[in-house]
């Protein structure tokens, strides 16, 4: 049976877990959360949980296009760009 | 496109190099109009916002003074164009949601060493679910606050970083991090609900 002490390490850990995930927590905070979800099923599940969020973002890519470029808003881009070349140039 | 690759697009750009331009186009395009349309929900206005971004980054573009940085310096740019259009959201929360709200519920039976949460656990192996659970992570964000998902859509889809995506909204890097956490936890959220929905079978216990 998980004791009060536990659970607030459970909480604690549930704040820190986005950083920890990312690598951003000093060494020794970092080692504790690492000792805290080896030893918790619960904790060892949401981290894990956690991290395929992460990764199912990371891996995400747009899941519409826009419709190709109309032809006069390339060519106004183009005028943009080859104005700021020729401004460079000058 | 990977990141050194669109870096040295960036470079190739400002040194006229002729097939820049459309390739630079294309690129960006269709990662402005992902944004914009997650941030402003509307595919119409999302492709004003890529045109408007778009203009205004040729026209400066002389201005980027590294390279390295094209990303973050495009979508500061975005992130500008979207805001003059977005429409004003009733979900913004007025504080940071509490994170006790966003941890999992006790296992049913009321024992503290079990949560209610689907099996994680399937999900590399099975690119079908992976796409499946892509188009849900969209609608998560699209869904979440409005300062949550601009955080989340700088941070984990595009990768930038806490420094460079306090930089383009304007916050300090402690509330990108407290956002961020939140975003994630939000989305979180939804794809163990939608996995516990949907895939009975991979529920543990």
């Amino acid at each position: 049976m998980a004791s009060h002490q536990h659970d607030e390490n459970c909480k604690k850990m549930f704040a820190l877990l986005s950083e920890y995930l990312d690598l951003e927590l000093p060494a020794g905070t970092c080692k504790e959360m690492e000792a805290h979800i080896a030893g918790c099923g619960p904790c060892a599940a949401f981290t894990e949980s956690l991290h395929k969020t992460i990764e199912l973002c990371r891996e995400y890519r747009p899941q519409e296009l826009p419709d190709p470029i109309a032809r006069d808003a390339r060519q106004k881009l183009l005028e943009a760009y080859q104005k700021m070349l020729a401004g460079r140039r000058s | 496109m990977e990141r050194a690759a669109e870096i040295e697009l960036a470079r190739q750009l400002l040194e006229g190099k002729p097939d820049a331009f459309d390739r630079f186009v294309e690129h960006f395009r269709a990662k402005i109009f992902n944004y914009s349309r997650i941030m402003c929900g509307h595919r119409e206005d999302a492709e004003e916002v890529a045109q408007e971004t778009l203009l205004k980054v040729f026209e400066n573009f002389d201005q980027l003074r590294e390279p390295e940085r094209v990303r973050a310096w495009v979508f500061r740019i975005a992130k500008n164009a979207c805001l003059i259009r977005r429409r004003k959201s009733i979900f913004a929360p007025r504080q940071e949601l509490s994170l006790d709200e966003l941890m999992p519920a006790k296992g049913a039976d009321g024992d503290p060493t079990k949560i209610e949460i689907a099996d994680w656990s399937a999900i590399p192996e099975d690119e079908a679910l992976r796409s499946e659970l892509r188009q849900v992570l969209e609608d998560a964000m699209a869904n979440m606050p409005e300062i949550y998902r601009s955080v989340m859509l700088l941070r984990d889809v595009e990768e930038l970083s806490t420094e460079e995506t306090a930089q383009i909204l304007d916050l300090n890097p402690d509330a990108v991090k407290t956002r961020l956490h939140r975003a994630r936890l939000l989305a979180r959220k939804t794809l163990d609900s939608y996995l516990r929905a949907n895939r009975p079978a991979m529920e543990k216990n």
